[in-house]
């Protein structure tokens, strides 16, 4: 924002109060941007007592049902812990099972240190991007950089997976691709309902369905799809 | 003659010891409803009023508010079974059969603690990818994003710290794989391994540290940073919806479907 003292015509103030409603606003345009204030008013509730009843309404749902599960299914007790008897295969949580896969295919530093670690401090710096806040359509602007960009690391990150036999996260990487070459071929004026939605989708989206889907694919298999040795199992024949 | 039950509930709010116990009064005028939240301790992390829009389902799919209904229930299931648990070896086994045979109600109450534990681990992810399909991590809400990515570390350590406890082949082994991840720390991985289990492997020592962890430690950081979490979204102007905050757009074609057809 340029220094208002020296140029006082830069910005416009406005002040905008409804003390029964919200606190005073002040704003300040400068005359590079131009304030939008989509929604004045909106209808609001009272937390006590309408707000804490749906919350409590659906606690009793949740619990509801979780009584119930604890009704109908048991939870599991082996024997007594035995250093010296190891079951095969050891498994460990569910949370924890994608990691245990990759653990499957690449050596503990980079599956069980390297990879969560990354993984926590992306969770940690998504909002911090300018790029994920502004959140417009990936292929939108500098198309032929992006889209370059976008073709070497999905080649080498497929390729890299290839070269270590990672089929399991091979799968869901080739699907997220495709669907971003979908959307690099559509545009907001698209007539399909679906193309503009997926032209419409930022960076941050892409990686973070990517994360979902390699999250999802990796749990379910370390879950049901493993047996001794970690090798492949079906889960209803066991 | 005809009392309603409101009305019973509205004399005993008036009187003496309820108005020494709750300072809000008397009254359901939308000041003194405002006054029961801003009043209250506990309520007073949430604002007085919420956009009606918020509460619908869609918005947040009650997500945030079903992760916190898991830790109530698992404070509520784990305190009664700390009363029957010792966290010794080979004791610890012997109270968890007996939880299972001997204590009354002790099977539902193990049972209803451990699928809550999983319905948790399963929730809090839940919520934190719809809260990011939304959009609702952007400025000025960064840093709730972040208080809930360490919620969400918290979750594992309390379910991951709960899962020896039992101290069946199940756990002693899960935890074994889990454990032996530590030591692929680069530099001082054995020493991490170490403090962990308070040995080389996982024996007494580790099952003491990670019961101290799982009944103390972690549920009072969990609490703690779970109020911060709920007083940030006050703070931080409550629920994120896109079409209702102050935009500021810059000028310049901004393609329409790219503006509106996100975070819907
Ligand atoms: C113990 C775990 C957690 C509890 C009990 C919890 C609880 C809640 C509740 C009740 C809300 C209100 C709205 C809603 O239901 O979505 C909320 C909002 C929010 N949560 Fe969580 N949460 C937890 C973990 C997380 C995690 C892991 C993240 C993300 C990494 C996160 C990020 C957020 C953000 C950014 C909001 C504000 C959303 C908005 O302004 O619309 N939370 N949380």
């Amino acid at each position: 924002m340029t220094d208002p003292t020296t140029d006082p015509k830069d910005f416009v103030a406005g002040i905008d109060s409804n003390a029964h409603k919200s606190p005073t606003r002040v704003v300040f345009v400068t005359r590079r941007t131009s304030a939008q204030v989509k929604v004045v008013d909106e209808e609001e509730v009272q937390t006590y007592p309408e707000v804490l009843f749906r919350a409590i309404v659906a606690i009793e749902v949740l619990t509801i049902a979780l009584v119930g599960a604890a009704l109908l299914f048991n939870a599991p007790l082996e024997g007594i812990a035995d250093p010296s008897h190891t079951p095969n295969p050891a498994k460990a949580p569910w949370y924890f099972l994608g990691l245990q896969e990759m653990l499957h295919y690449f050596p503990p530093v980079v599956a069980g240190v390297l990879v969560p670690g990354l993984v926590v401090m992306a969770l940690i710096v998504i909002p911090y991007f300018n790029i994920n806040v502004e959140a417009e359509g990936l292929f939108l602007k500098d198309r032929k950089r992006r889209l370059l960009i976008f073709y070497l690391a999905a080649a080498g990150l497929s390729l890299f997976l290839l070269l270590f036999d990672v089929y399991v996260a091979l799968a869901p990487t080739l699907i997220v691709a495709g669907f971003m070459v979908l959307a690099a071929q559509s545009s907001p004026q698209s007539p399909s309902a679906f193309r503009r939605y997926l032209a419409a989708k930022p960076l941050s989206y892409w990686i973070m369905t990517w994360f979902l889907f390699e999250l999802a694919v990796l749990t379910a298999v370390g879950t049901f799809f493993r047996g001794p040795g970690w090798s492949w199992v079906l889960p209803w024949r066991s | 003659m005809a009392k309603t039950i409101a009305s019973y509930f509205d004399e005993l709010r008036g009187t003496r010891v309820w108005r020494s116990v709750f300072r809000s009064g008397t009254g359901s005028s939308t000041l003194h409803r405002a006054l029961a939240v801003q009043q209250n301790v506990f309520l007073h992390l949430f604002s007085t009023k919420v956009r009606t829009r918020m509460l619908s389902f869609s918005t947040t799919w009650y997500l945030g508010t079903l992760t916190f209904g898991t830790f109530l229930l698992l404070v509520v299931t784990g305190i009664p079974l700390m009363f029957y648990y010792h966290p010794s070896v080979p004791q610890a086994y012997a109270d968890t059969k007996d939880l299972e045979f001997v204590v009354s109600s002790g099977l539902f109450l193990r049972n209803l603690h451990r699928w809550s534990a999983h319905a948790m681990v399963f929730l809090v992810f839940a919520h934190m990818f719809k809260v990011f399909y939304r959009g609702a991590y952007r400025p000025p809400r960064e840093f709730n994003w972040v208080i809930g990515v360490i919620l969400l570390l918290i979750t594992l350590l309390l379910s991951y710290t709960g899962y020896l406890l039992p101290w069946d082949q199940l756990a002693f082994w899960a935890i074994t794989v889990g454990s032996n991840i530590a030591s692929a720390v680069p530099v001082m991985g054995n020493k991490v391994h170490f403090l962990m289990l308070g040995g080389n492997v996982v024996n007494a020592n580790a099952l003491l540290r990670f019961y101290v962890l799982h009944c103390m430690i972690l549920p009072l950081v969990a609490i703690l940073f779970v109020a911060v979490h709920f007083w940030r979204i006050r703070k931080d102007g409550g629920l994120y919806s896109h079409q209702s905050e102050p935009q500021t757009v810059t000028a310049g074609p901004v393609p329409a479907a790219a503006k509106g057809g996100q975070f819907q």
